[in-house]
């Protein structure tokens, strides 16, 4: 593959199962799509669709008991992730691919100083401490905390929850990373610090050019910041394409229902709010088929196959047996 | 008029904070959580409290239960005069306004199946003669989840379930106010949708009043007759959901509700942004509480206090109040 068109990250075919005491779970099956250089795609799906297996298969942080069947994980169209060398692997975590996380106390280490957080994991880069110290701060500045020389002597406990997560970003974008995983960074943060930090993130995307790949269960954010996105059911991408083709034009039933439950669409006060009725398959025993077919409304004879990936226009993908057929 | 069932008046709480060198050097020895907060709940009606973290909502629902000490105003339940109540009487009043906490799996013992759960108020409130497998049977049955489930230790329970189990602990003694703080957050949307859809049903068929603490504010549109915006520990904006919705009059109340992105990338925001930071209470802003994040704000509002003014349905505390409709995308036609 051409080393200079090749999308950021690439996932071909990846399934990942884990053994447990009640036998083999399957978490994910077949998962293929891509994250390409400098723009945002955003992963959506509910509680148990893969997200977090995803990512630890992408990171190599997969529990002990779990294991990559098949697939490939690449990087910059060049490096199997899933054949590195648990050393060669954290070679690249932090300085290739670098990761924000949800709760942004957990990112920091309360009994160290944030400058002295920020001066470590630049460990790889050659500078002197000085240096450091002022990439430091030009960091800070960039994620506007304000006084950055002076909140480098301070701790964790003395920034705000808005503060803290713009100190993990600025520690995760500190190294220039080629890819940049963020996993529901805004979830814990007030609507008002929600919307400034994922303007914040899109500025800094743009400057240093790195490909995001953005988890969060909140449609409207993954609308406003992505570019494209994909929507994950019990393990599988059931559907990917542009932002626009999806929220103006979903053709897989989960992601129909799934736009429809979410009471940001809503203006006016309703009767029922929307759900989806029935609950996730067990991922131990997973249907052969489709795995949506059981809590589908279209669902019919033809759906006990595996369905194929319908390709419906350029980069939109529904993995459904009626895909095809014309819009619901 | 009928009485209303909850009536709260100038209700303060306060914190001590510092030491004694604080107090020595003459420095802040109280912060007020609570600064002052009058709203009154009647029969049936749902009524939230929305605001940012650490606006006071939590410290104001623990207030009303009891869990927090009044340093002054009034809490009136059904006529009953709360702030000033003895334990027992307090334990009898919190069968009647029982409270369900934030973490739907965090706040069940993970010693305790479904069915001890479920039995657990009533032993409480010494009710425990009566045939608990029939209660733990009809409250299953009542929150729609099977009844083998007695069984199950919560963390054998999803979110969803778990947050039902919640409902069914808080409706057990047929309360006539519940008090859920963050009822669906940390809920996927169509599990939320769900326990939304059920707390209305349950409404409706117990004639229950309920408070409802959240920063969701789609979910306040679905779920509150009246909502009251809360800054600082006192209430900015109160009054009727949908008046409020459609045409907010205080500049946060605006802001906030420009700040829900909305499920359509084609959107042309018309965003009201705000600094991020909100002041401390250790130092509250001088004139109005609001003027040092407020994009409108004009050279009186650092001045003095706005008094509360009433527009409509809308109660308000701002000197220049808005007159615009909800901010753009908010109430556009499907």
């Amino acid at each position: 593959m051409d080393r200079i068109t090749a999308p950021t990250l690439q996932i071909d075919g990846l399934s990942v199962s884990f053994a447990t005491e009640a036998g083999r779970l399957q978490a994910l099956r077949d998962v293929s799509f891509a994250v390409p250089k400098g723009r945002i795609t955003g992963i959506v799906g509910e509680s148990g669709c893969g997200k977090s297996t995803l990512i630890n298969a992408i990171l190599g942080l997969l529990a002990d008991n779990g294991e990559v069947t098949s697939g490939a994980i690449l990087l910059e169209g060049k490096q199997d992730l899933t054949r590195l060398s648990p050393r060669e692997m954290r070679d690249l975590r932090g300085l290739r691919i670098s990761t924000v996380f949800q709760d942004p106390m957990g990112a920091l280490n309360p009994v160290l100083s944030v400058g002295r957080q920020m001066r470590d994991i630049q460990y790889r880069s050659g500078l002197t401490r000085k240096e450091k110290d002022a990439r430091s701060v030009e960091m800070l500045r960039q994620v506007r905390i304000p006084d950055p020389e002076k909140r480098l002597t301070q701790y964790p406990h003395e920034f705000s929850g808005g503060m803290k997560q713009r100190v993990a970003i600025a520690m995760a974008l500190m190294m220039r990373p080629a890819l940049l995983i963020a996993d529901e960074p805004t979830t814990a943060l007030d609507a008002t610090l929600e919307v400034a930090t994922i303007e914040l993130m899109k500025e800094l995307q743009q400057q240093i050019g790195c490909a995001v790949l953005f988890i969060s269960h909140h449609l409207g954010v993954i609308a406003e910041l992505c570019d494209e996105m994909i929507v994950m059911y019990a393990g599988e991408v059931v559907e990917k394409g542009s932002v626009r083709q999806i929220f103006k034009g979903a053709r897989h039933p989960y992601t129909q229902a799934l736009l429809e439950c979410d009471p940001a669409r809503l203006h006016e006060r309703v009767k029922r709010l929307p759900t989806i009725p029935g609950t996730l398959p067990d991922l131990k025993n997973r249907p052969q088929g489709c795995i949506f077919r059981d809590r589908c409304a279209k669902a019919g004879p033809e759906c006990t196959a595996a369905p194929p990936d319908v390709e419906l226009a350029p980069g939109h993908v529904a993995r459904c047996w009626h895909a095809a057929g014309g819009a619901a | 008029m009928t009485v209303p069932l909850l009536s709260v008046t100038d209700l303060r709480v306060e914190f001590p904070v510092g030491g004694i060198v604080t107090r020595l050097r003459g420095g802040v020895t109280r912060i007020e959580g609570v600064a002052g907060v009058s709203f009154q709940i009647g029969r049936g009606e749902t009524f939230a409290l929305v605001g940012e973290s650490g606006s006071g909502k939590t410290t104001l629902a623990r207030t009303l239960n009891g869990l927090q000490k009044v340093a002054s105003g009034s809490i009136r339940f059904d006529g009953q005069e709360v702030s000033t109540l003895g334990r027992a009487a307090l334990k009898d009043m919190r069968r009647r306004m029982p409270m369900m906490f934030q973490d739907p799996v965090g706040s069940l013992s993970p010693r305790l199946d479904v069915r001890a759960l479920l039995a657990e108020p009533f032993r409480i409130h010494r009710m425990a003669a009566r045939d608990l497998d029939a209660e733990v049977r009809r409250l299953l049955a009542l929150v729609g989840l099977p009844a083998d489930f007695a069984g199950r230790y919560p963390h054998q329970l999803s979110g969803g379930q778990a947050r039902r189990v919640g409902v069914a602990r808080a409706i057990a003694l047929n309360p006539e106010l519940v008090i859920a703080d963050e009822p669906t957050a940390g809920l996927d949307v169509s599990v939320q949708g769900e326990v939304l859809n059920l707390m209305n049903d349950l409404r409706d068929r117990l004639g229950l009043s309920m408070l409802i603490i959240t920063h969701n504010l789609h979910v306040v549109r679905q779920i509150a007759d009246r909502t009251a915006v809360m800054y600082l520990g006192r209430f900015v904006e109160h009054g009727e959901t949908e008046a409020i919705f459609t045409r907010p009059h205080h500049p946060y109340t605006a802001a906030l509700l420009s700040a829900n992105p909305e499920p359509d990338p084609d959107r042309v925001l018309d965003r009201i942004n705000l600094p991020p930071e909100v002041p401390s209470i250790f130092a509250r802003p001088k004139g109005c509480e609001f003027h040092t994040r407020c994009p409108f704000a004009r050279p009186d509002c650092a001045a003095a206090a706005p008094e509360p003014r009433q527009i409509g349905s809308d109660l308000l505390t701002c000197h220049h109040p808005l007159n615009i409709p909800a901010p753009a995308g908010l109430e556009r036609p499907a």
